[in-house]
């Protein structure tokens, strides 16, 4: 299978467990020949752009209680205090005290706060992508009700703006922007994928219909790494018995402007799935197994667009629950212990924490709930793009750890999430570890179970 | 003007002037901020019932409970012994009632109708102490801990030393220790002016900004059916 790698500049690595672009002989971490004092200067004006009232008020809220340290995966790992989350974000904190806040004459004059740097910025590149995967639990812990998780995507918007993006997440957010995939999925590879599957597993896949009441999409990491999701999608549609489509168009939920802070690229990203639902004239758009594009589309997607959005936007698992509750979808007993891992974008911060339980019932398991689990529970550490950048390997490797430890402690025989970002960290994770689970997807195993008759 | 006048004339009344305007330019500085409005669907209908966040996170969750207790207790125990002695000594409340009636013209008494309580000056030197070591106790903690080490600033340093002046002078002047009893006074009164002064400048804003902090979470949080 070709990859259709047009980008020479950023080759892709496909072939290990966890797809990027190959490890780079000499990193980039700093894009654009731009003075270093007009980094800093973009940097803290687009970090305030979009500041509005909510950021300031978690900016004065601040105690320095150093709480946040302690529900962070890489804090607990490691123990350094370099990685509490409010100290993430010291900087464009510094900077909005001292040149933003009601108060920033008395911060001056004062010189209560210095003036940020390029080196200082620099600096915490590694804090604000390699070390924070926005997983948000540290929103949870704080007393003062602060949502850190949230400062870090505006000081992320600040970051891109300047070039001062770590190379491999700079390098797929600028794939996913020319080619309209971050992992060689284009429009060309995503069509061949689906003739091949079409042959291979016998399944219809319709693509490009005129109007459709569903238009599903895929992450770029389904269609390159498990383009079984692909058919388990078709399977359930026709099971339910969905009038629904794929569109070239708009497929790819996959959105690295989110993640890399590059806040035109995520809006040209989410507008090809909202133009493309539209053309067809979907009811429903069904986002994939991808925690991120959940975020992306069903709770930015609308202030992307300026007004509320046409259709509905749900996660495969609300859909797939959806259509259990309904009766339409009828599933096969699999009679197995099973633990969930939670995306911490559909779940935590997502809300959709009960569908994928509801289908996991559904499918007769026996679920076996993490300590500490569903919207607590612990990130599998390959979020935020953080999977991506290779030189975070060894840290994320570090909270990995955690990961397996919540898994082994349930003693069930099946992992199960339904996020392909969080999969493919599993499976690198498996791979590093030589450990004994593989972790499956929510989609693919209802796929699996469909029961005959019904179908 | 000796010292016990400028405490009591000019000095506090330039302390509160700096206090209430420095809270008020904050408070409104901020939220007079833009807002964009959340178009996306509610999977909530009411995200208002969010705001029981503001109540809920004053105890961490269960999950963070052993992690965080060193800092929940001290906090709390500071806070608690704090509010006792200032709210519930007699004198404080004299004064209180002073400006209460000053301010509108009716006793506290004409207006709530029960008298403001209060306990004895054992009760408040006691719970002044346990605020004062849980304070002391609070500082050891944040230069100990390679954490708030780390994250802390002149503004968390500062804080703590007006938050600590008032009690310390205020035990002081309680026992008659030091200097005449006029001096004595004079100086917790000064010492409340700096605390004051220092207020709406850092991290003491809290007191008020922690409402909006939390009310804003738990608003946006519940409308999406996030964790709280």
């Amino acid at each position: 299978m070709s990859p259709a790698d047009v980008n020479t500049e950023h080759p892709l690595e496909l072939e290990a467990p966890r797809f990027s672009v190959k490890k780079p002989a000499v990193r980039h971490d700093k894009q654009g020949e731009v003075p270093d004092a007009e980094r800093v200067k973009r940097a803290m004006q687009n970090f305030v752009k979009d500041f509005g009232r909510t950021a300031a008020i978690y900016m004065e809220s601040c105690v320095h209680c150093g709480n946040c340290a302690e529900a962070c995966h890489y804090y607990v790992t490691t123990g350094n205090p370099k990685y509490t989350p409010i100290w993430k974000i010291e900087p464009f904190k510094q900077a909005y005290k001292r040149e933003y806040g009601p108060f920033a004459w008395f911060y001056r004059t004062l010189n209560l706060k210095s003036a940020v740097s390029v080196e200082r910025l620099e600096e915490w590149q590694e804090l604000i992508y390699d070390s924070c995967t926005v997983c948000g639990r540290c929103s949870l812990i704080c007393p003062m009700g602060i949502d850190i998780a949230s400062l870090v995507t505006l000081a992320r918007h600040g970051m891109s703006k300047a070039g001062l993006v770590p190379h491999e997440l700079w390098a797929v957010a600028e794939r996913g922007e020319k080619e309209g995939s971050p992992l060689g999925a284009t429009p060309k590879v995503f069509k061949e994928r689906i003739e091949w599957l079409v042959d291979d597993y016998e399944v219809e896949i319709p693509l490009d219909k005129a109007q459709a009441e569903v238009m599903c999409a895929m992450s770029s990491i389904e269609i390159m790494k498990y383009p079984e999701s692909i058919v388990a999608t078709a399977k359930i549609m026709k099971h339910v018995g969905a009038d629904w489509t794929f569109r070239l168009d708009g497929y790819e939920a996959t959105n690295f402007g989110l993640l890399s802070g590059n806040a035109e690229w995520q809006r040209e990203m989410s507008m090809k799935l909202i133009n493309a639902a539209i053309a067809c004239g979907a009811k429903t758009l069904i986002l994939p197994e991808c925690g991120h594009a959940y975020g992306a589309l069903r709770w930015m997607g609308a202030n992307v667009y300026g007004k509320p959005l046409p259709f509905r936007v749900l996660h495969i698992a609300e859909f797939l629950a959806e259509h259990v509750k309904s009766g339409r979808l009828k599933l096969n007993k699999i009679g197995k212990s099973v633990t969930f891992h939670d995306p911490c974008q559909i779940s935590r911060r997502g809300g959709a924490i009960e569908a994928p339980r509801e289908v996991l019932t559904a499918l007769g398991v026996e679920l076996r709930e993490m300590e500490p689990g569903k919207g607590l529970n612990w990130c599998c550490g390959g979020g935020g793009g953080v999977v991506t950048i290779h030189r975070a390997d060894p840290l994320r490797y570090r909270v990995f750890q955690l990961k397996m430890n919540q898994i082994d402690e349930t003693g069930a025989e099946l992992p199960v999430t339904s996020c392909s970002n969080c999969r493919q960290t599993f499976d690198d994770g498996q791979a590093h570890f030589k450990w004994d689970k593989t972790m499956n997807s929510l989609l693919e195993m209802v796929a699996d179970n469909l029961e005959e008759e019904a179908a | 003007m000796d010292l016990l006048t400028f405490a009591r004339g000019p000095g506090l009344f330039w302390a509160v002037t700096i206090f209430v305007i420095g809270v008020l330019w904050k408070l409104v500085g901020v939220v007079l901020l833009r807002a964009k409005p959340d178009l996306s669907v509610a999977r909530k209908p009411s995200a208002w019932t969010g705001l029981r966040l503001i109540l809920t996170r004053t105890w961490p969750r269960r999950e963070f409970l052993q992690s965080t207790a060193y800092t929940e207790v001290l906090g709390y125990t500071f806070h608690i012994g704090f509010f006792v002695a200032l709210a519930f000594y007699l004198p404080h409340i004299l004064f209180f009632e002073d400006v209460f009636r000053g301010l509108i013209g009716v006793n506290f008494q004409g207006v709530f109708g029960v008298s403001w309580p209060y306990f004895s000056g054992g009760v408040i030197y006691f719970s002044g102490a346990v605020a004062f070591a849980a304070l002391i106790a609070l500082l050891i903690h944040r230069i100990a801990s390679p954490v708030k080490r780390l994250i802390s600033n002149f503004d968390d340093y500062f804080s703590w030393l007006v938050t600590i002046a008032p009690l310390a002078t205020g035990m002081l002047a309680f026992s008659h220790v030091g200097a005449p009893y006029q001096t004595l006074i004079a100086v917790h009164l000064l010492s409340v002016e700096l605390l004051l002064v220092w207020f709406p400048f850092g991290k003491l804003m809290h007191t008020f900004t922690v409402f909006l902090s939390r009310g804003t979470q738990g608003m946006q949080f519940e409308r999406k059916g996030a964790t709280l």
